[in-house]
């Protein structure tokens, strides 16, 4: 087995020759103090608990309405001060650039007459919405909640491999993971100085009221979901119970003369800010889809108008792409004049002749993925396919190559984590949540997820990935 | 609020209601269905429950013959029975789950737990073999519930509209927990007793007066025992039970928790907190209706028949929560 970088030890990969880092050592020495019944039964209550609690998600396809539990893993990832400053330093700076592009594009499309990015990149992805050209929002930000997808292959070396800027989710599992372990192990966050996460709802409604339309001083701010259904339908029914808001399905809303209300008890509301956990296409049966019944009619009228927000902004799938993701540095140099602090992964285009060849050739080692899959769907992870697979993989990237990106298979870091065999390394992504209004904030964390399957690299939930407590420590 | 929001917590209320209720129900027949009696009283009794709950016709698609065994089975767990015991929890947790952020944590988690309680409890045998041990349990999980709500929630319109659905659920049922005594094509046991048909209720009242049969005993009690109504009876009349006095107990008193009266005035004071400007009609009605039975007396009604009354008494209620959704909880456009 090659060996990989694991976030609680370092030195050799076999038990001998490891040491705890320094930033594990107080969690290293307590959980050897514990005793296998006494994890055992923590383990078996944190289950109960988030059944109990009904923290669950919706399974698509087999089993369709079945409720599952995304497993939970009581050894954490811990992040030293100093890794988290530099990451954090990176999301911001990142963010703010892509902020500006979607705000360019939809407007004077500076970088584009750079030379920077290929105007066809732009204008025939089918996550350019047209409708958007020169549509004003409110202090120019599109993407008000991104949560970016971070790996580590070494030593403070972080990669992002996404940009998710549509309707990222998660977020209630970094928070629910939180209040698990502290009800769990209570012992350990007086041994810890560990960075609060719990007041994210408070940050994210300041946040959502903070891009209300001109002139509304008292904005009333919902939450909109698909439905109950949905698979992240826990984390809308959470998020707006924590603000405080109305979480509102498409039925519940209406337009009149470009002004949005929900129905109530007490007769037609107007809404101002719609935080939507739903996606471009089924918002407005009129602008978009005509099938969809999840949206509301007139919804995209009254955004033009700036009647309403809507965050995330209508259009910013244009940004979190993977045919547009190379050119994030570019952007970053662009219009911020910085120097990227976050690495991108290595990218081959498979629309670009020499990359494509190069990526047929190497399909073995290398991950290749849709360019608007999502959800760990539709890629393949070259060293862990059989050849029959990569042999699939190959038509289809030969028959649409522009359809596809291909990236060096990373040497995601490990954790330990509880598994039937015992504790085991797995390999493991982090998830931090960044919010944009007047200004860019986060809370000192993220979601970390793991995949279980031993050599897996897919942390996804719904390809039978778990998750992690994240803790990172202030000092 | 939502209008949708307070739908569901409407409806959480009243399924969970309608849970405990049939149970209340099933757990009175159980019991009667010990004290001897011929075959065709038994199945008559078991007709009559289905026939209250307006469950006959599914019930003979579904079986050939009535027997306890086979009304239990489709009453409490049939999930193709929309009013089976575990559709009714099914459904009080699906609305619960549709709007948990309307919810305390604590009254999210009772109903959630009620229904993964129940699937594993369904799992068993545990209901063949002690039926009245799991009524008992249902009727523990709505108390459960109903408490965690007033112990929890802000009284606010969260609160109102699920208060309006649990008294308006029970007023439903208790009507015709009290109705399926004259339920059904055959006579029950008193009318058989003093060879009366189902019409001829006023020659009945007369002889509640005086003393009434035995088996009749058992079954008021019984019925005054699925309310919770036994111990209260003794308390109010301390004197011999007659069906008379379980009428007025069961419909008039204002201060029998279950009663019609009570039901009624919780829902217009409930109404009362919700009521918004296109309200009023549906309030009036519900006034009229609380009225109606806060000046009736007894006698009236059982000479007018006891059955009747009641059959418009469902009526109205029904209309009342037509009403009370057009008005707040599925409005048209605006």
């Amino acid at each position: 087995m090659a060996h990989f970088f694991d976030e609680m030890y370092s030195g050799g990969a076999s038990s001998e020759d490891r040491q705890v880092r320094q930033h594990y050592a107080e969690f290293a020495s307590w959980l050897s103090a514990q005793s296998p019944e006494t994890i055992a039964r923590k383990r078996a209550e944190s289950d109960l608990i988030f059944r109990r609690v009904g923290i669950t998600f919706a399974v698509y396809g087999n089993d369709a309405g079945t409720e599952r539990l995304i497993p939970f893993d009581i050894i954490p990832r811990i992040i030293h001060k100093a890794e988290w400053a530099k990451l954090e330093a990176g999301l911001v700076q990142r963010v703010k650039a892509l902020n500006m592009f979607i705000h360019d594009i939809y407007h004077e499309q500076k970088i584009v007459k750079a030379g920077i990015i290929p105007p066809e990149q732009i204008f025939q992805n089918a996550q350019y919405r047209r409708e958007m050209q020169d549509v004003n929002v409110v202090n120019d930000i599109y993407a008000h909640i991104a949560g970016v997808d971070i790996v580590r292959a070494g030593e403070g070396e972080f990669y992002v491999l996404e940009d998710n800027l549509r309707v990222p989710s998660g977020v209630s599992y970094m928070l629910e993971n939180r209040k698990m372990m502290m009800r769990l192990f209570p012992d350990l966050f007086t041994r810890h100085k560990i960075a609060p996460v719990d007041h994210y709802p408070d940050l994210l409604l300041d946040n959502l009221r903070s891009v209300a339309p001109a002139g509304v001083t008292d904005p009333t701010v919902v939450v909109m979901t698909p439905g109950m259904y949905n698979s992240a339908y826990f984390e809308h029914a959470f998020l707006a119970q924590q603000m405080g808001v109305e979480l509102v399905e498409g039925q519940d809303l209406f337009v009149k003369d470009n002004v949005v209300y929900m129905r109530t008890t007490r007769g037609p509301k107007r809404v101002d800010v719609i935080y939507r956990r739903i996606d471009d296409d089924f918002l407005d049966p009129l602008a978009f889809r005509p099938d969809s019944a999840l949206g509301v009619p007139g919804l995209l009228q009254a955004y033009r108008a700036g009647k309403v927000t809507l965050t995330n902004a209508i259009g910013t799938g244009v940004a979190d792409d993977k045919s547009i993701y190379p050119y994030v540095p570019d952007m970053v140099r662009f219009y911020l004049s910085e120097d990227p602090i976050l690495n991108n992964v290595p990218t081959y285009q498979c629309r670009k002749k020499e990359d494509l060849s190069y990526t047929l050739a190497n399909l073995e080692k290398l991950v290749v993925k849709e360019v608007h899959g999502a959800g760990g769907y539709g890629m393949l992870v070259g060293p862990a396919s059989t050849k029959q697979e990569i042999e699939d993989f190959r038509a289809r990237v030969i028959a649409k190559p522009d359809g596809y990106i291909a990236q060096p298979t990373l040497a995601l870091s490990v954790c330990p984590t509880y598994v039937e065999s015992g504790i085991a390394p797995r390999h493991l992504d982090l998830r931090p949540f960044v919010l944009s209004g007047k200004q860019v904030t986060m809370v000192k964390g993220g979601l970390t997820r793991v995949a279980l399957k031993e050599g897996s690299l897919v942390v996804n939930s719904s390809q039978g990935g778990g998750t992690k407590d994240t803790w990172i420590l202030e000092k | 609020m939502l209008s949708r929001t307070a739908d569901h917590l409407f409806w959480m209320a009243r399924y969970t209601e309608r849970a405990e209720n049939t149970a209340r129900m099933l757990d009175v027949h159980v019991q009667t269905a010990l004290l001897p009696q011929s075959t065709d009283d038994a199945e008559q009794g078991w007709r009559a429950v289905l026939g209250i709950s307006e469950l006959l016709y599914g019930y003979n698609q579904k079986y050939d013959k009535l027997t306890q065994k086979d009304v239990i089975d489709f009453m409490v767990r049939d999930p193709n029975n929309p009013s089976s015991i575990a559709s009714c929890l099914r459904q009080a947790r699906e609305n619960a789950r549709a709007v948990r952020g309307a919810l305390t944590t604590e009254a999210w988690e009772i109903q959630n737990a009620t229904w993964i309680k129940m699937q594993s409890y369904l799992q068993t045998n545990a209901l063949e073999q002690n039926p009245s041990e799991f009524f008992e349990w249902v009727k523990h999980r709505s108390h459960l519930s109903r408490g965690v709500t007033i112990g929890t929630m802000l009284e606010d319109e969260a609160f109102h509209f699920i208060r309006l659905g649990t008294f308006l659920e029970r007023a439903d049922n208790t009507a015709r927990i009290i109705d399926v005594k004259f339920h059904g094509a055959k006579e029950t046991p008193s009318q058989k007793q003093n060879g009366q048909s189902q019409s001829q209720t006023q020659s009945q009242s007369q002889s509640a007066r005086d003393e009434v049969g035995q088996i009749d005993f058992y079954y008021w009690a019984a019925i005054l025992r699925s309310v919770s109504g036994f111990e209260i009876y003794r308390k109010v009349y301390r004197d011999v039970i007659t069906p008379e006095r379980v009428a007025e107990l069961l419909i008039l008193r204002a201060d029998m928790p279950r009663s019609l009266a009570a039901c009624m005035g919780n829902v217009l004071s409930n109404l009362h907190h919700v009521r918004n400007d296109v309200s009023a009609d549906t309030e009036r009605f519900a006034g009229k209706l609380h009225a109606d039975l806060k000046f009736a007396r007894i006698e009236e009604i059982l000479e007018a028949g006891l059955h009747d009354y009641l059959t418009v008494f469902l009526e109205r209620i029904f209309e009342l929560g037509n009403r009370i959704s057009r008005d707040f909880l599925v409005p048209l456009a605006a």
